[in-house]
């Protein structure tokens, strides 16, 4: 009996993710209204569920996909994946103001080169003061703390380690997760509230999954902005990091 | 109905052959930017339809309830990210991380100068449905 309630769950993936994550968000609203009494946004409870959730999923599972290693879950990482997220973060520019996209497109090109070189520095000066001195493993930590994407793309461009690899997935996915369960919290400090802001954001933190996560929990409004220049920071990374980015780190290390 | 997701579905892909072009021509293996030029796509595209009055109002909720899924996706996102990974990674990958976000977040009043929030540019116009769905 057991066994084939869980095989339907297995054969039928996709619409179970919909029935969990219908739930989590009830949760998540639920906690939202009662316990915080609306101060802190259903959905930013419920993005941090779904952490939570993809936690529990890697310490069972040993598995890198979160609760969708779990079989019965893995219509989650389809519901999750790159197809439909990337389809519904286009459709929420269904509704965005071209006229505020192109009053900021300026400043969101030049918070995207200054995003992407700001973070391979930071990364690059903590990779230096924990003991690191080849230029190869400082400029793939450095493209890491750009994107886990980056990172691995960067490391796999020079012939970096899989140690050193992993380390910079990891600072990648640090800033994602920090990002998406921060930027609320964050939002009324910096001036978040508006269009101009959030694409300047969008290019500043480039975590597409971060940027999203973070400004639909802030506002749902804000996210095709953030978006819009986030899209373009991951390639804008990989570009840069592996030759540029590499050639500077080399001359100084 | 399906008109509204089938224009989606088109700029999505228009968009993600675009990405992959400028991605080749950089000399990337990715999609670069793709998502971006299909939102952009997306914009002007029904903003031409929705003035010439060729689009009909269930074709346009086709295109809400996608822009409606957009949370439910990021959570199943969320729930699909390598946490464990990014809590293991040992004290210099946390670091960095942290660093880099707390520094980049005080880099945004810097880079937008001062904002006000202007609710009548853009709130009524964007996420149509429920406000916080």
């Amino acid at each position: 009996m057991l066994d084939m309630i869980k095989n339907v769950f297995v054969d039928n993936g996709l619409v179970t993710a919909f029935l969990v994550v219908g739930l989590t968000m009830w949760i998540a609203y639920f906690i939202s209204g009662k316990l915080t009494k609306g101060r802190i946004h259903g959905s930013a409870i419920a993005i941090v569920l779904g952490l939570v959730l993809a936690y529990i999923g890697g310490v069972v599972t040993e598995g890198t996909k979160g609760i969708s290693d779990i079989s019965f879950m893995a219509g989650m990482g389809f519901l999750g994946g790159s197809m439909l997220r990337d389809f519904a973060i286009v459709a929420t520019s269904f509704g965005a103001n071209f006229d505020e996209i192109k009053k900021a497109g300026f400043r969101g090109v030049i918070s995207l080169f200054l995003g992407v070189v700001l973070s391979f520095a930071i990364g690059a000066i903590f990779a230096f003061m924990f003991g690191y001195r080849n230029s190869v493993d400082i400029a793939t930590i450095g493209a890491g703390t750009a994107t886990y994407i980056v990172g691995p793309v960067t490391g796999a461009a020079l012939g970096a380690s899989s140690e050193v690899i992993a380390i910079s997935i990891a600072a990648g996915l640090v800033k994602s997760v920090l990002v998406m369960v921060g930027t609320p919290f964050i939002a009324k400090y910096i001036g978040l509230n508006n269009p101009m802001t959030a694409m300047v954001y969008g290019g500043l933190m480039g975590t597409t999954s971060g940027v999203a996560g973070g400004l639909a929990a802030t506002d749902a409004k804000l996210v095709p902005y953030g978006a819009v220049t986030a899209t373009f920071y991951t390639g804008l990374g990989c570009l840069l990091a592996p030759t540029v980015l590499f050639l500077v780190t080399d001359l100084i290390f | 109905m399906i008109y509204g997701v089938a224009i989606l579905a088109g700029c999505f892909l228009v968009g993600t052959v675009v990405g992959e072009l400028i991605g080749a021509v950089m000399g990337v293996d990715s999609n670069v930017g793709g998502v971006g030029v299909a939102m952009l796509l997306l914009i002007i595209v029904v903003d031409k339809l929705v003035k010439s009055g060729k689009i009909a109002k269930a074709s346009l909720d086709g295109l809400s309830f996608w822009n409606q899924m957009y949370i439910p996706v990021v959570i199943a996102m969320a729930a699909s990210q390598n946490v464990l990974g990014a809590l293991t990674g040992g004290p210099l990958a946390i670091i960095a991380g942290i660093a880099v976000v707390v520094i980049s977040w005080a880099c945004v009043p810097l880079l937008s100068g001062k904002q006000k929030e202007k609710e009548s540019s853009y709130s009524n116009a964007a996420i149509r449905g429920e406000a916080d769905a």
